[in-house]
């Protein structure tokens, strides 16, 4: 802790480690060499049989091959637009149930005292589970995908919504009052905004939660998407396909993530959450 | 019950002005009767005068507040304002809070009109921009009308919560706390302004407060209240001149009308 400072001064200099100081591009390309170096430490001296691992090369070949078929809107883009739509209607579909739900919850004595005490009871439950039936009901095709998705993603968004209509104080709501606000003035003006930060977490858990959906109904239920690919590719051992599939799996997933964040950025700028990319525009 | 002991006995500023704020044997109990939060009270605002309320937590002076807003009915006793019975919250009722509570997503001049928009609606609202203007000149915020209400400090928020109360230019304004959660120098300065805001529109104003010397600088009558069931035990008349300053405050005048009440708190307190 000493320092070069003229004698007879005390001076006491904040101590920060050597990996603290490691800036933030560079820690993670560095980690990312690390595991890949590992990944082929492993591979070369055969420590994990290539089926079960293949080498970062052969992964990277895949990628690319992948890519091609993508770009040249081969079969695979086609599975890609199946699981998208799947994704994007089972999104859809917890939105529109996720809000009437989490304001008749949040927003209604019923709601909270009737239908609560049911969503908590089935949101326990391993809503996976449920895919067998959503199959034998809506059959093989697209439906009992985006079902299965747009149950697993119904929840969070009802908690984050009645969450939400309950995060104003008091004074607003007195405030509210004695300006003589009718319910619905107050829930659009006041509750509702307030609680958007609830929301947009549930949201953001949804949106990953959507994704799990479609893809397990399509493990189960076969179908023409992604999923379908994946579970194809597995079962002939072709791991390489495995891995660049999910890659681009996880970039749908991904996208649809930032939307619901870029959307919060411009709904809650307000909100401390978001307000330290914000400061720099005031 | 009510007995006024002002020691010179002169009516204060605005006495014998037209009473715009009545209220006759108000009471209040929860809980079928078995809670009694405020015994039969009656409150006289006059015209352009200042009057507050003091008591210790839970005296019920919230309640009383509740009521004068319209917000809570009574159990028992009128509430009538210019004239006309209080049945719920009227737009001639400004009110303010401890917090400023405004809306982050708003800015100022839209947290401003925000009484007028959910009145009269959106078009209304924006055509009130330019009294809101006005207000805001008065307050000292000229220049912030289009900042976002997260980014001003607890004094600035303040008085656009006073802008947001006058905008519908209310015949009574009542104020909880308004200033408590500020720190002592803020809350010093905004009781001075509030004084000025007060005399510049000859405002009818009820605050609520637990400083008794808040109490007694800004009003021209306090009322004392005491706990369980709640009840005015005292309404005092505060004989100074106005406007008052902060010098006044270590005057022997000043100091004995805060003894006074700090006597009738404290009596009140072991009863």
């Amino acid at each position: 802790m000493s320092s070069t400072a003229p004698e007879g001064d005390t001076v006491w200099t904040e101590h920060v480690s050597l990996i603290d100081r490691i800036p933030r591009s560079v820690a993670m390309v560095g980690l990312l060499v690390a595991v890949v170096a590992l990944w082929q430490f492993v591979h070369s001296f055969g420590i994990v049989s290539p089926i079960i691992l293949p080498s970062p090369g052969e992964t990277w070949a895949d990628i690319q091959l992948v890519a091609r078929n993508l770009l040249s809107g081969g079969y695979m883009l086609k599975a890609l637009w199946i699981t998208t739509q799947e994704v994007l209607l089972g999104f859809l579909f917890a939105m529109a149930i996720g809000f009437s739900l989490g304001i008749l919850v949040g927003e209604t004595a019923f709601g909270e005292r009737a239908v609560l005490p049911y969503l908590v009871a089935i949101d326990t439950m391993p809503k996976v589970a449920f895919a067998p039936l959503f199959l034998a009901w809506l059959g093989f095709g697209i439906a009992s995908k985006v079902a299965l998705a747009a149950f697993i993603a119904t929840f969070p968004i009802v908690v984050g919504t009645a969450a939400g209509l309950h995060a104003h104080d008091e004074n607003a709501r007195m405030l509210f009052k004695t300006m003589g606000a009718s319910r619905w003035q107050t829930l659009f003006k006041m509750k509702l905004p307030t609680g958007l930060p609830h929301i947009f977490t549930g949201l953001k858990i949804a949106a990953v939660g959507v994704m799990a959906g479609a893809i397990t109904a399509e493990f189960l239920g076969g179908g023409k998407g992604f999923g379908e690919l994946i579970r194809v590719a597995a079962s002939q051992l072709q791991t390489p396909r495995v891995f660049s599939l999910i890659l681009y799996l996880s970039l749908l997933g991904f996208t649809l993530f930032w939307v619901v964040v870029l959307v919060e950025r411009r709904l809650v700028f307000w909100h401390r959450s978001t307000i330290s990319e914000t400061a720099g525009l005031a | 019950m009510a007995s006024p002991t002002g020691p010179t006995g002169t009516p204060p500023t605005g006495r014998d002005a037209r009473p715009v704020y009545e209220l006759r044997g108000v009471s209040k109990t929860y809980g079928q009767g078995r809670i009694e939060a405020l015994k039969p009270v009656d409150v006289t605002l006059t015209e352009g005068s200042f009057s507050s309320v003091i008591g210790p937590s839970g005296c019920g002076k919230s309640t009383l507040l509740k009521i004068m807003a319209g917000v809570v009915p009574p159990t028992s006793g009128r509430v009538v304002l210019d004239g006309t019975p209080v049945t719920g919250p009227r737009r001639d009722i400004g009110m303010m809070f401890q917090q400023a509570t405004l809306f982050p997503w708003r800015t100022t001049i839209e947290n401003i009109v925000l009484p007028i928009e959910i009145r009269d609606g959106r078009a209304a609202a924006r055509a009130a921009h330019a009294d809101a203007r006005e207000i805001l000149e008065l307050v000292g915020l000229k220049g912030f009308e289009t900042v976002y209400s997260h980014q001003l400090s607890g004094g600035m928020a303040q008085r656009a919560a006073i802008c947001r109360m006058l905008i519908t230019r209310p015949q009574v304004l009542l104020l909880d706390e308004p200033f408590s959660a500020l720190d002592e120098i803020s809350r010093d300065f905004m009781n001075l302004e509030l004084q000025r805001i007060c005399m510049s529109r000859s405002a009818t104003a009820l605050l609520i407060t637990h400083s008794i010397s808040e109490a007694v600088f800004l009003s021209d009558r306090v009322h004392v209240m005491s706990s369980r069931p709640g009840s005015i035990i005292a309404e005092i008349d505060i004989d100074l001149p106005r406007p008052r300053t902060t010098d006044m405050m270590v005057s022997p005048a000043f100091g004995a009308y805060v003894q006074q009440i700090r006597s009738l708190l404290d009596k009140g307190a072991f009863q």
